[in-house]
């Protein structure tokens, strides 16, 4: 009754061997491209350090001024662009000014490249119901995955450093933008669509003019939360030599900093709010039109 | 450039995954509700033959879902028939390639929707310049032709107003003037003015006969509404169950409705305003005298009462449009045909006698 009080699993040595041997494949396969692939991804890490440099380099009250500016222009709400301000003044009269810039240039970087992948996928399986059947449940995985997991690969492919961690904030945060373009497209009104068809639209066209725009507020919607998805993952991206907010908070988990896991915690959180607010006001005025109701 | 007829030959659409199958079966007489229970396809339009007529308003009339909207979109084919040819200029729409059909479509066709189906993100003028944006022509040029059309339909002023601001009637006077805008021989309105109130409905019926005076296009115009089909229509054909069930002009219909079903939608009309003069107009007696006031053949029976008893009197002359006489009318045969209650028979028997 062995088989009933202990579940019969593969013998040990057969298991270990299999993992042994897979294993083995990967390091095969890392070792073969791993250059080139590295190679490939060497014009986002050029964006990367682009990104950051700039953000780094760049004076302060600079900086201060061109995200208040950004927000003042998506949100056209002097509230949120009031509560930008004060934010970062605190996050850099507590010395957190450097790593937080740093988290803000990944988190953009992460999101445009989020944005530009997703948004294709995202219309591909909104034409298509295979596409979307196939792409589903890779995003369900992507999505339930531990992140620890998936880190595990690509530090194996590509090492620690900026791309590495770039690449598995982008696999953490991206399955919104995808999921919430092809909603968006799939609910714009079959009514409005027939319209463009009776015209004479063509596929471009219909896309351009009429899909896109009708589920941009949705689309929006998507970017907010890949925005917030992405702000959450660089701290568990520091891991992998990801600079930014997320090294002194798992040096205070290390050390039992308390203070110091707060305050780089509260700073995330700061501009976490910035982005959500930002956004949201943005995706709000893009619906607009569509607010003032006849009486 | 006329515009040219539209010609539907023997066209059959059955929903479902096989429709070409049973396209025979229908054909021999399988009814709706047949198909729909032992095959599990829906009869969306069977042996439709209909000869719109060039540069007039064809009006398709039909209880909801006896296929008005399917057969509508198979003139710019946003539908494709399971049998049939839908011809435009000699052409059969229906075998168009995809490219050739986005040309008719473009430059042909233009829609005006029940529900208006305006780009909610877009203006008035935005949406107006819609087909012509769609037909890559520049954007200055696009305004000043919308400009025009906005104009014609009452619009000027709300150029810069999005959809949702207007009350219907504005917005199907939205959904018109895209439509004109596109300048296209061929104008499909599918039940285009159903959604409004009465009176805005009369207002915008006014509005596109008006622009029909002046344009003279091929105009299609779905309605459930036999006061709606009787003002517009040219010719008006009846729709059931996915066949047409009778079609002719209005007066036609109204004096001589093919079945109970249609007696039964014809009753309540209005016959004044549909019944011409010459309809029942007698021989001229040679006594009639020549101080009689005359009336043309097409003025409608309310007109004609109207003029009579304006000038007091009981006879009148009835001349066609060069001037001769051609008959003479009795203020009493008129009353009578205005009142009497069409009834199936009793329409049999004025139809014989009107051949006579
Ligand atoms: N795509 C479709 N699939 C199956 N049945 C349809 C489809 N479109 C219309 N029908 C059916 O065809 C018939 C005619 O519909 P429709 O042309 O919309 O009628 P109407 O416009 O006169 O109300 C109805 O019985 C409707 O249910
Ligand atoms: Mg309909």
């Amino acid at each position: 009754m062995s088989w009933y009080n202990e579940f019969p699993h593969m013998p040990i040595d057969d298991l270990r061997a299999l993992k042994k041997g897979i294993d083995a494949g990967f390091k095969g396969f890392t070792r073969e491209y791993g250059e080139t692939i590295e190679l490939i991804f060497e014009p986002v890490k050029q964006f990367m350090i682009l990104a950051e440099d700039f953000m780094l380099d760049t004076p302060w009250p600079i900086i201060l001024l061109l995200i208040s500016g950004l927000v003042w222009l998506g949100s056209r709400n002097w509230k949120i662009v009031l509560g930008t301000v004060i934010t970062l003044l605190l996050i850099g009269f507590f010395d957190m000014w450097e790593d937080t810039m740093k988290t803000v240039a990944m988190t953009f970087v992460a999101t445009l490249l989020a944005i530009v992948i997703g948004i294709p996928i995202g219309i591909l399986m909104s034409r298509s119901t295979l596409v979307e059947r196939l792409v589903t449940p890779i995003l369900d995985v992507m999505q339930t995955m531990p992140a620890f997991v998936y880190l595990i690969p690509v530090v194996m492919l590509l090492g620690i450093g900026k791309v590495p961690g770039l690449i598995s904030v982008i696999i953490y945060a991206i399955p919104p933008i995808i999921r919430l373009t092809n909603l968006g497209i799939r609910l714009v009104d079959k009514d409005v669509l027939e319209a463009g068809d009776a015209f004479g639209a063509s596929y471009w066209q219909r896309l351009r003019q009429i899909q896109m725009p009708l589920a941009l507020p949705t689309i929006m919607a998507g970017i907010n939360q890949t925005i917030m998805m992405a702000l959450s993952m660089v701290v568990v991206a520091s891991m992998i030599g990801v600079q930014g907010l997320g090294q002194p908070v798992l040096k205070a988990i290390a050390n039992q900093y308390f203070t110091l896991g707060i305050f780089n915690g509260l700073a995330i959180v700061g501009i976490a709010i910035i982005f959500d607010r930002a956004s949201q006001a943005y995706g709000k005025r893009l619906q607009k039109h569509s607010e003032v109701v006849h009486g | 450039m006329a515009s040219q007829s539209i010609e539907i030959k023997n066209l059959y659409k059955i929903f479902g995954p096989h429709g070409e199958r049973y396209v025979d079966m229908v054909a021999n007489g399988m009814t709706k509700t047949e198909l729909n229970e032992k095959h599990s396809h829906v009869l969306g339009l069977q042996d439709i033959n209909i000869h719109m007529p060039a540069g007039q308003i064809q009006v398709v009339m039909g209880l909801s879902g006896s296929g008005k909207s399917t057969l509508i979109r198979h003139i710019n084919r946003l539908i494709d028939p399971t049998a049939g040819e839908v011809l435009y200029d000699g052409v059969d729409v229906c075998k168009m390639k995809k490219g050739a059909l986005r040309q008719f479509r473009r430059h042909k066709t233009a829609m005006v929707f029940q529900k208006f189906a305006l780009l909610p993100h877009r203006t008035v003028m935005e949406n107006t310049v819609f087909g012509l944006e769609i037909q890559g022509v520049p954007a200055g040029e696009c305004e000043r032709r919308a400009t025009r059309w906005l104009d014609r339909v009452g619009l000027t002023g709300f150029e810069d107003n999005y959809p949702n601001q207007l009350s219907g009637g504005m917005q199907q006077r939205v959904g018109l003037a895209r439509a004109l805008t596109n300048d296209a021989d061929i104008l499909l309105m599918d039940e285009a003015f159903s959604a409004l109130d009465p009176l805005i409905r009369m207002d915008m019926q006014t509005v596109l006969l008006d622009i029909q005076k002046e344009l003279q296009k091929t105009i299609v115009f779905i309605t459930h509404d036999l006061d709606e089909a009787l003002r517009l229509g040219d010719r008006i054909a009846i729709l059931r169950d996915g066949a047409v069930v009778q079609q002719g002009t209005g007066q036609e219909i109204v004096l001589n409705p093919a079945d109970e079903y249609i007696s039964s939608f014809v009753k309540e009309v209005n016959r004044g305003r549909v019944v011409k003069v010459k309809t029942i107009m007698t021989p001229v007696a040679s006594d009639a005298g020549s101080e009689l006031i005359s009336v043309n053949e097409n003025v409608l029976l309310e007109k004609a009462a109207k003029t009579m008893t304006d000038s007091n009197q009981q006879n009148a002359l009835v001349v066609d449009a060069s001037g001769n006489t051609v008959g003479q009318l009795d203020i009493h045969d008129v009353i009578a045909a205005m009142v009497t209650p069409v009834e199936h028979e009793g329409a049999e028997e004025e139809a014989s006698a009107e051949a006579a």
